[in-house]
């Protein structure tokens, strides 16, 4: 085989592997894609009950409540301006606080209740997940000195 | 005092590092012996200075000095030993310190094992590795100096992060770094290369020990921070596919396509130009890996240590890099001569497959890494997790493992594929007891049931090849051990890694098909039963750590009335910084992990617990073990070992191997 083909044969290949993968990507963008609302956008927008989504804010100050099973919490996840009530069933991550900046993923109920699949909050004190730190300049509750202690 | 001098030296380290960067470099350009000669001696004592400093700031941690603004932030007078000396990289300023320090160690082996690397190659690649620590020593020194004082100090210091007081985390940064910075050598090669125009045999020995000994760093590096993340944290996973993982795995699947493209250069004289690039684009990922999380571009649930406010610096170092070696790249790369021919089914054509689907399934990595950062763009906020590699990652590597049992099989040049495919009838055999093994036993859906049968298919396929090696049943046990010890080190060393890799395989798809999780509330005297194990909470007591407080429960784990284990979970409060951690209770059977964690008191009396039942976790760690040694054991290859060969010897010793 001479050189020009051989090239030409795993040119064609790697042309090959590769729109495969782009139309892999492409399609499980579209399927898998989590979007990221505020609690403004959430009252807003309203969106979509069937998927699910991730909902950032600060925990509500004196929101959290534990309910009579001991393994279900609520609480509020607001970005000030807004807030949406959330309920998730397990362990809290170990920096869940009151106050403390949070990511929750799941899926917005009929009742209007979020219901969280999945808890995150960072492994630092200080830390702020930057979504929910522009959610927060957004709703223009955000002072600079918030982010920078 | 001790910190100025410190300071000083690393300013040193700076000031050598442009000598480093400069006179060899023009020494090369010019013919020049004595300027050429300087980059030797240069990269030793960068080393010198480097460690000087940051032996002076570990000196300050261990002291706990709390008038250097680092120590205080990351220390406490309480901790134990281990995590005072190890709370020196546990910090921005400090792991630069720490990369920097690998950086030299790496340029000065290279000074020190390389005497035999031609005189003009190896000063270009000094000169190319001292550009990177001027890069860094510049961000170090001017936007994270790790010396800076505060007077008055403190009265005590505001702890290391609880998280990172943990053996496992101690070590993962240091062997992370080993991993990533590696590469740097094999960039500073590729470089050198483009500017000498020329890439052989020869440079592809050199290459390969050190991206191979990278490899295995990154290896332990990862596989050790994943270790940790599952037993701390206490969720029970071991891969989030959160954006911190992703950058280590992006450097991991660009190394391994470059460890086996090298092979084809050093073998074969082909694919040059190709490995030249992967060597740029692994080191341009570990860049992107150290960096990325770092600058605060991409929100991480587990990241230590970011700095937002430096993020534009290191956008800028990573431009300048990346961008600049490319752009040689596009205009040297032209002038590599290609070499051997080879037919598409042959080594050489595995080992492009290889290549394709690795560097394929790195580029789906990090499209799903770099998402929110293209979502931003258009205007909204999103992510993607766990079910998007599931669609991407996943079905691009499997038709890679099914290759890898073949590869190996395959001769050079030219290959006989009907004649390989019989030799693996025992590896088809093994798959389809595998997957009948595990419909029998677990009944899950179809994908992990066949994952589990290729996990076999390459375990055996691997097993088959080395068997074939040395004859294995078809001559005597006597004449097989020999040809066993005859055997180059590389060859068991493959074997070890692809079967390792056939284990993990099979850990990763049980542990997240068959995980059996139950969270519940239980009282002192409470039983739970989870996958047919028995779990008591006997009691829980409140004990005193030497810097924290911990409750530990101890739960007796039976099986049928048979004790099993005594598990001893525990939630600590780190009182410095008011933070609680988990320390799940983790007891290792062959077959599964039977881990327990405990949550907060419910209020009344009774403890919230998670107990999982985790199959084959173990396989994880014990396949990631394996591929590493298999490294290591390639590296112990006299063919391979660093310095070793010479340029005029390289025909003779590719005759001796076909």
């Amino acid at each position: 085989m001479t050189r020009k083909r051989r090239r030409m044969v795993f040119i064609l290949t790697a042309m090959a592997l590769l729109s495969a993968a782009v139309a892999l990507v492409l399609v499980a963008f579209e399927e898998t894609v989590t979007f990221f609302y505020s609690p403004t956008e959430v009252e807003a927008k309203a969106p979509a009950r069937d998927r699910g989504f991730r909902l950032g804010g600060l925990v509500e100050e004196g929101s959290v409540r534990k309910l009579a099973d001991g393994l279900t919490v609520e609480f509020r996840i607001t970005d000030l301006a807004a807030s949406v009530p959330v309920s998730y069933r397990g362990i809290l991550p170990d920096l869940f606080r009151e106050g403390q900046g949070v990511i929750t993923e799941g899926k917005l109920g009929a009742d209007g209740v979020f219901v969280a699949r999945e808890v995150l909050a960072k492994h630092d004190e200080t830390y702020m997940p930057r979504e929910v730190s522009d959610a927060l300049k957004k709703s223009g509750v955000w002072r600079e000195e918030d982010g920078s202690k | 005092m001790i910190p100025e001098i410190g300071h000083f030296a690393l300013i040193l380290t700076l000031a050598v590092a442009l000598v480093q960067g400069t006179l060899p470099m023009i020494g090369a350009a010019r013919g020049n012996d004595t300027w050429m000669a300087s980059a030797a001696p240069t990269a030793v004592l960068q080393l010198i200075f480097a460690l000087a400093a940051f032996l002076a700031l570990m000196h300050a941690y261990v002291t706990s000095d709390f008038t250097v603004v680092n120590v205080a932030l990351n220390s406490n007078s309480a901790m134990p030993m281990l995590y005072k000396v190890s709370a020196t990289w546990g910090n921005h300023e400090g792991s630069m310190l720490l990369w920097i320090v690998i950086l030299a160690v790496f340029g000065a082996a290279v000074a020190l094992f390389g005497a035999n690397l031609p005189v003009s190659l190896r000063a270009r690649v000094l000169s190319v590795q001292a550009w990177i620590a001027i890069g860094f020593l510049a961000f170090s020194l001017f936007t994270s100096n790790p010396f800076e004082r505060m007077f008055p100090a403190p009265l005590d210091g505001k702890d290391l992060n609880p998280l990172l007081q943990d053996p496992g985390l101690a070590f993962h940064p240091p062997m992370l770094y080993m991993g990533y910075v590696g590469f740097s050598i094999a960039f500073s090669f590729a470089i050198a290369a483009l500017i000498e125009g020329r890439v052989d045999a020869a440079w592809a020995r050199w290459v390969r020990p050190w991206t191979l000994a990278a490899w295995c760093f990154l290896t332990g590096g990862i596989a050790l921070g994943s270790w940790w993340a599952y037993y701390e944290l206490g969720w029970g996973g071991w891969w989030f596919w959160d954006p911190v993982e992703n950058v280590s795995f992006m450097p991991w699947l660009m190394g391994t396509a470059l460890l086996h493209s090298a092979i084809v250069v050093e073998k074969r004289d082909a694919l040059k130009s190709w490995t030249v690039l992967l060597a740029i684009l692994t080191f341009s990922l570990s860049l992107i890996g150290t960096f990325i999380v770092r600058s605060g571009l991409l929100t991480s649930v587990h990241a230590f240590a970011t700095d937002p406010e430096r993020g534009l610096f290191i956008l800028v170092l990573l431009f300048v890099t990346i961008g600049g070696s490319l752009i040689l790249y596009a205009v040297r790369a032209p002038s590599l001569k290609a070499g051997g021919l080879f037919a598409t089914v042959s080594r050489e054509g595995g080992l492009i497959l290889n290549n394709l689907l690795l560097s394929v399934a790195c580029a789906t990595v990090f499209l799903g890494t770099m998402y929110p950062l293209i979502a931003e763009t258009f205007g909204y906020k999103a992510t993607v997790g766990a079910p998007f590699y599931n669609l991407t990652f996943v079905p691009i590597m499997a038709p890679l493992v099914a290759a890898m049992a073949l590869g190996p099989l395959l001769s050079w040049k030219r290959a006989d594929l009907a004649g390989v495919v019989s030799r693996l009838k025992f590896a088809f055999l093994a798959m389809i007891a595998a997957a009948a093994l595990t419909l029998y036993l677990q009944r899950g859906p179809v994908i992990p049931v066949l994952a589990m049968g290729l996990a076999a298919w390459l375990f055996a396929g691997a097993v088959a090849e080395w068997a074939g090696r040395i004859k294995l049943f078809k001559t005597s046990p006597s004449d097989s051990l020999k040809r066993a010890i005859g055997l180059p080190g590389s060859a068991h060393g493959m074997t070890l890694a692809h079967a390792g890799m056939a284990v993990a395989i099979a850990g990763m798809v049980a542990s997240s098909t068959w995980k059996v999780e139950e969270i519940l509330v239980m009282r002192p005297g409470d039983t739970a039963t989870v996958a047919g194990y028995d779990y008591r909470l006997e009691k829980i007591e409140r004990l005193q750590g030497p810097n924290y407080i911990s409750d530990t429960a101890t739960i007796a784990v039976t099986r049928g009335g048979e004790a099993v284990a005594v598990q001893k979970p525990e939630k600590r409060t780190y009182p410095v910084q008011n933070m609680p951690t988990t320390e799940a209770a983790i007891h290792t059977t062959v077959l599964a992990d039977l881990y327990t964690a405990i949550g907060d008191p419910d209020g009344k009396g009774g403890q919230i617990v998670r107990i999982f039942y985790e199959p084959l976790v173990p396989w994880i760690w014990a396949g990631s073990l394996m591929m590493m040694l298999g490294g290591a054991l390639s590296l112990s290859d006299r063919r391979l070992r660093v310095g070793a060969p010479k340029r005029k010897r390289a025909p003779a010793l590719t005759e001796a191997r076909a």
